[in-house]
């Protein structure tokens, strides 16, 4: 086999890999990495603050969706959820519910 | 030209299929090297997260010190609420999640070589450089403030030596002395923190030495939490703590340790005990590489937060000028995210993750009593700016600055862990 062949196969092959629909999908976004700060790293908080890791989605979801309608009392998410697209939410909801 | 046989072909083609598996995305980052100085909230935080969005990344944190000690929760340190030992943490986390941690001091860059030069004597290569040098005090800006009168009058503003040597002449001063804080003017790391100190400095005040007082000598009009702050006091503290801003006499143009007064442009105050807060620029190392504009700080691409003076750069943290955000740990931990997510995207070819950014920041009045500043900052035409976000509510009930006070410690707890493991 050639090199050039080889290096072909394995271009395809990382092409493949970067074409990855659940890296695309499933990665972490800038804002759900910074929930870690007081949520702890993928949520699983060691201390005072809510655990978010392995939440269902739908539960995340009604609690940002609420703190950013100001209908969930709150002392610090009600401020921030006001920043957060409705799509982010979904995406942040989906990505917690997954970290175990 | 080159032959390769069948059988090291497939075992090369399984191995890449076997990586892409169980690690997507790694195949253009395998291997780059990436340097991170400075093992503080920013560059704790991009070394563990850069290893953890890519595994087979070579990380390497420098940090002189073998423990970090952080400046959030050392002035409640002051205060007699913690420990040194409860702000003080190790890097056994990073290394066992794959982090090369070297001790030493980085003492100079060369961005055209892709190469540090450490205290040691050790060369270290790169491919990328992660800076999060923090801040330097400017001695140099205040006349009479020096690294010598520092000995005198502490400035406590890098946690360590210099907190305990306040905590000590705290202990020592009689009762009924004036303690007088010394403020500068924007930017400085921590913007709350110099009236958070003054809380607990009052809280201790007030169990051991009653008769005493507390003086802020403020460069600025106005300060961060300022009726949150200003309503704590009163209920807590009655008019134990007073606040001088810079055009009623606050500004302090001169330090005499000797002395111990402090010149302002309404004539001389004197403490028993000083703790000046001088102007800051950032880390040296930062400067030297000449990665810093003329005012001390750097400037950075704040979509993300690389160096406008070195593309193979990135600087975060209490160094880097961050549009809106606050030089606060939460604002570095947040930003070496956004950070490890560009130089992983950037490696393997992927389109960029938008970058997002917030800062949430508690400040105890006293120890049931916490109140906070929370914002979502985003890249708009106007630069990096807050999009929501604000602080908490004043005229709450005992409760609401209760859970405050406890949120602020599990904030301590998750973003500690988020940084060493």
């Amino acid at each position: 086999m050639t090199r050039r062949s080889h290096l072909m196969l394995l271009m395809c092959s990382v092409g493949l890999v970067i074409a990855s629909p659940s890296e695309a999908q499933n990665g972490p976004t800038a804002l759900a990495l910074s929930c870690a700060a007081c949520h702890g790293t993928d949520g699983k908080s060691p201390g005072a603050i809510p655990i978010l890791a392995g939440r269902p989605a739908k539960e995340l979801k009604e609690a940002l969706t609420g703190f950013k309608a100001g209908t969930r009392p709150a002392t610090v998410m009600n401020r921030l959820a006001k920043g957060y697209t409705d799509q982010e939410i979904d995406a942040l909801a989906d990505y917690f519910s997954r970290r175990k | 030209m080159t032959r390769i046989t069948r059988r090291s072909f497939t075992a090369m083609a399984g191995a890449a299929a076997g990586a892409s598996l169980a690690m997507p995305g790694i195949a253009f980052g395998a291997g780059a090297r990436i340097a991170v100085i400075g093992g503080g909230f920013g560059g704790a935080t991009a070394a563990r997260y850069l290893k953890r969005l890519d595994p087979n990344l070579n990380v390497t944190l420098i940090e002189p010190s073998a423990k970090f000690i952080t400046c959030p929760f050392s002035n409640l340190v002051l205060g007699g609420l913690k420990t040194m030992d409860d702000i003080t943490h190790g890097y056994d986390g990073l290394t066992n999640g794959g982090v090369r941690v070297i001790r030493a001091s980085a003492q100079g860059i060369d961005p055209s070589a892709k190469r540090l030069s450490l205290s040691t004597g050790t060369a270290v290569p790169y491919d990328k450089l992660v800076l999060s040098p923090g801040i330097d005090l400017n001695f140099g800006a205040l006349p009479g403030y020096d690294q010598a009168a520092a000995e005198k009058v502490p400035h406590a503003w890098k946690a360590g030596a210099q907190t305990l040597l306040l905590k000590r002449q705290l202990e020592a001063m009689a009762d009924g002395g004036t303690v007088i804080i010394v403020c500068p003017d924007n930017p400085y790391r921590c913007p709350p923190g110099p009236y958070e100190r003054a809380s607990m400095i009052a809280h201790y005040l007030k169990t051991k030495k009653p008769k005493s007082k507390i003086l802020i000598l403020d460069a600025k009009e106005s300060f961060s939490k300022q009726a949150l702050f200003q309503e704590g006091w009163q209920a807590v503290y009655g008019s134990m703590i007073e606040w001088l801003p810079g055009k009623a006499g606050g500004k302090v143009t001169a330090v005499d340790a000797k002395a111990m007064t402090v010149k302002t442009e309404f004539g001389d105050q004197k403490g028993a005990v000083i703790n000046v807060i001088p102007p800051q620029t950032a880390g040296e190392v930062a400067r030297a590489a000449g990665f810093a504009e003329p005012s001390g700080w750097c400037t950075v691409d704040v979509n993300t937060f690389q160096s406008k003076a070195n593309a193979d750069t990135y600087i975060v943290g209490d160094a880097a000028i961050a549009g809106q955000m606050p030089k606060s740990g939460f604002s570095a931990n947040s930003q070496a995210k956004v950070v490890a997510l560009a130089i992983v995207d950037g490696l393997n070819g992927r389109k960029p993750t938008p970058p997002a950014f917030a800062n949430t920041c508690y400040s105890l009045v006293a120890p049931k009593y916490g109140i906070s500043v929370a914002n979502v900052y985003r890249v708009t035409e106007q630069g990096l700016v807050s999009v929501e976000g604000g602080v908490s509510p004043i005229g709450q009930p005992a409760q609401f600055r209760s859970q405050e006070a406890t949120y602020g410690q599990g904030w301590y707890d998750s973003i500690t862990m988020d940084m060493f493991g």
